[in-house]
């Protein structure tokens, strides 16, 4: 080790990884993973999620996790954000390319996906 | 990039109820499932709660899984890690004996976490202790790398001066203090020395950080010497800490390899080297002269004090011992400041002490409080309370040098000074709690027994009177005590105190001195009356058949190992006294509750 640069090198090269076990980001990114959501694909979403939190460097705001059936099984894939003081967000049909603006507009903007969310759902 | 972690605890504890098997099975199942690229698994130190092991939590929802077995890990990957639905049944179950209302299944919203302040803990159980990388990316080295380009050795004493951080190896003497000490003295070479040679009963803080978060020791060890011009250090650890020695080894040879370890650190001209040490398990070796003169490759025996270590250490150099605990302290005072640190605590003790509660106690393991803490706050909300409905009678703090706080003291913010001052000391953090079965005569002479054992013999007071003390209490718990006999254990226990050559001598008595000055009338009424109180010193006791209760079962008769039970079927039964060797058998056998001991 010859510098502190170098320390905080390898540092930011593992805080992701580190961080997922610091406890409860503010945002939640909840994946519904029931048989019918696995069964309409949310396993590449969930997947998706993961990738896009860390690549977009949210990692520290946000947490990619997941939980069973919500009971809206023909909107599946469904992903459900929950954001302290905020009313929950729910996207549905949702795919790893939707998931990539969700992230970007959403978890980092802070504006809504509207046209992904239930309301707009047909 | 993984969406999971799941962290199976690899400590002591864990390891000897079987999470080796549980990390195979796992990686099986992940495998069979094609989930490895997803789900990471992490070995960790110890999470605090060996009773319940082998414990497994699983990120990011921080699911605290007990007492796993591998036949669970399938029902785990399937529900938990593909569905996303925790398996209560193996969530850690708050409230002992029952069933709590809602399960918290988050381990840090459960009593035993929530009242704790992880400073020396804080990794453990968190990051992989075989992995440099995972130690950096929670800020590891970052303090060493400070306190080389920011800071002059001045500074970084003053520092450790200004927190307040006292030795938690037991006798609580200020650590910036001690290291003002060795840097002061000019030598050509001076050490710094880790006392891992934890080996009080019940207490294995070190162990769990040595095992948890080694570097956290290696970092501390480097700031220690940049600060007193050292350039050399030893770890000198009990060889029956296997898992610890090998990951001590792990972390000295990846420091290494990062330069974090060697010469010119960080691009400056300090250089630093730690080496490690096996003791072979004797108690007196923790005692600072002792495991000097073990690590020279002596017979580890005390020596006078002073010189002190400051002056005249290993090889005859300046050299600081500081316990493993201590150190797990300092990289956090340098990075986050001492103002920081010396605001957690009481007056006189700053920071956060670690306890290992053992006994009788629901959350057996360890938990890290701030000073100043009650008893009551440890033993009741911590721990969960006394098991089976029992009455909490004492707590045992220090291990054989140490003392019992009764019940009326329960209250007592503990501090180093408040435990002197009732009669016991800190020492390494073991809380042994006893609840009303418990004798207290028959407890100091348990710890008695083991300094008996221990004492290195060089001293007199100590080779022959913690010996003349323990034939007191044996004659004392056998029923053939006399009054005066109390009377010749708190002189004895005196002239120990005053006489003998090191802290391990001089502190043998206060497990007696202690009892006798809360529990004397269990001293006397073993002495007057023959009677052991609590109902544990066997050969003061007598079981006893009331025949109106007696139905004649013969189940007593036939549990009995020694024959000592007679009667016929139907009719009253009787113990012969003479025969029998109170083991209590028949005691737990009787349906109707005809048997009593008294």
């Amino acid at each position: 080790m010859k510098s502190l640069e170098e320390l905080a090198a390898i540092r930011d090269k593992m805080k992701s990884t580190v961080l997922l076990r610091e406890g409860h980001n503010d945002i939640r990114i909840v994946v519904g993973m029931a048989t019918c959501g696995i069964a309409a694909g949310a396993r590449p979403v969930l997947n998706a999620f993961v990738e896009e939190v860390n690549s977009q460097g949210v990692a520290d705001k946000a947490t990619v996790t997941q939980t069973g059936c919500i009971g809206i099984c023909k909107y599946e894939p469904v992903v459900e954000v929950y954001e302290s003081g905020k009313e929950k967000v729910t996207y549905v049909h949702m795919t790893p390319e939707k998931a990539k603006r969700v992230v970007a507009e959403h978890i980092k903007g802070g504006r809504v996906v509207e046209e992904y969310t239930i309301g707009s759902a047909k | 990039m993984y969406r999971a972690h799941v962290l199976i605890c690899g400590g002591t504890g864990c390891t000897s109820s079987g999470s080796k098997g549980l990390q195979t099975a796992l990686a099986a199942e992940l495998e069979a499932k094609g989930l490895t690229e997803e789900i990471k698994i992490v070995q960790t130190g110890c999470f605090g709660l060996c009773a319940l092991g082998p414990i497994m939590i699983v990120y990011p929802e921080g699911t605290f899984y007990s007492r796993v077995k591998a036949e669970d890990i399938p029902e785990i990957v399937e529900e938990h890690l593909l569905k996303g639905r925790i398996v209560e049944r193996l969530v850690y179950n708050d409230v002992p004996d029952g069933v709590a209302e809602h399960v918290e299944t988050s381990l840090n919203d459960t009593a035993f976490y929530k009242k704790q302040m992880r400073i020396a803990l804080r990794n453990c159980g968190v990051i992989n202790p075989e992995n440099i990388e995972e130690y950096i990316a929670v800020d590891g080295y970052a303090a060493l790398g400070k306190a080389l380009t920011e800071m002059t050795p001045e500074q970084v004493i003053q520092e450790m001066k200004d927190s307040g951080l006292r030795g938690r190896g037991g006798a609580g003497f200020p650590t910036g203090l001690k290291w003002s000490f060795a840097a002061a003295n000019e030598a050509d070479q001076k050490y710094v020395c880790c006392n891992a040679d934890e080996g009080d009963p019940g207490a294995f803080m070190d162990r769990s950080i040595l095992e948890g978060d080694p570097h956290v020791v290696l970092e501390a060890m480097a700031i220690a010497g940049y600060a007193i011009g050292a350039t050399q250090g030893y770890i000198y650890v009990r060889a029956e800490y296997p898992i610890a020695v090998h990951r001590l080894q792990i972390a000295i040879d990846q420091a290494r390899e990062y330069g974090l370890l060697g010469e010119n650190i960080f691009g400056t001209d300090f250089s630093f080297d730690i080496g490690l040490r096996l003791g072979a398990g004797a108690f007196v070796c923790g005692e600072e002269t002792a495991l000097m003169t073990s690590i020279e490759g002596k017979r580890g025996e005390p020596r006078c004090r002073p010189p002190f270590p400051a002056l005249k250490g290993l090889f005859g150099k300046p050299t600081i011992l500081n316990n493993v605990e201590t150190y797990a302290n300092v990289p956090r005072i340098i990075l986050n400041g001492a103002g920081w640190f010396n605001q957690i605590g009481t007056e006189k003790s700053k920071g956060t002490k670690v306890f290992a509660l053992g006994g009788k106690i629901h959350n057996t393991g360890l938990v890290e409080v701030p000073m100043g803490t009650t008893l009551r706050e440890i033993i009741e909300e911590i721990g969960g309370g006394i098991p089976n409905g029992k009455k909490f009678k004492a707590a045992q703090t220090g291990g054989p040098s140490g003392g019992c706080i009764p019940a009326e003291l329960i209250d007592t913010p503990i501090d180093y000074d408040n435990l002197l001052a009732i009669g016991s000391m800190m020492g390494s953090g073991g809380l042994i709690v006893m609840d009303e079965d418990t004798c207290m005569v028959d407890i100091a002479k348990f710890f008695l027994d083991f300094t008996v054992d221990e004492s290195c013999g060089k001293c007199t007071p100590c080779r022959i009177g913690t010996k003349r003390l323990h034939e007191l209490l044996e004659k004392i718990c056998d029923g053939r005590g006399e009054m005066e006999d109390i009377d010749k254990l708190e002189e004895l226990c005196e002239h120990i105190k005053s006489s003998a050559l090191c802290g391990l001598g001089q502190t043998a008595p206060n497990p007696v001195l202690s009892t006798l000055r809360y529990f004397r009338d269990e001293y006397i009424a073993h002495v007057k009356d023959k009677k052991c109180p609590a109902g544990a010193c066997k050969k003061l006791l007598s079981y006893e058949i009331d025949p109106e209760k007696c139905k004649g079962c013969t189940a007593c008769a036939r549990v009995c190992p020694v024959g000592a039970i007679s009667g016929s079927v139907k009719e009253p039964h009787v113990i012969d006294k003479s025969k029998c060797i109170k083991c209590g058998a028949c005691m737990e056998k009787c349906r109707f509750g005809a048997i009593t001991k008294k």
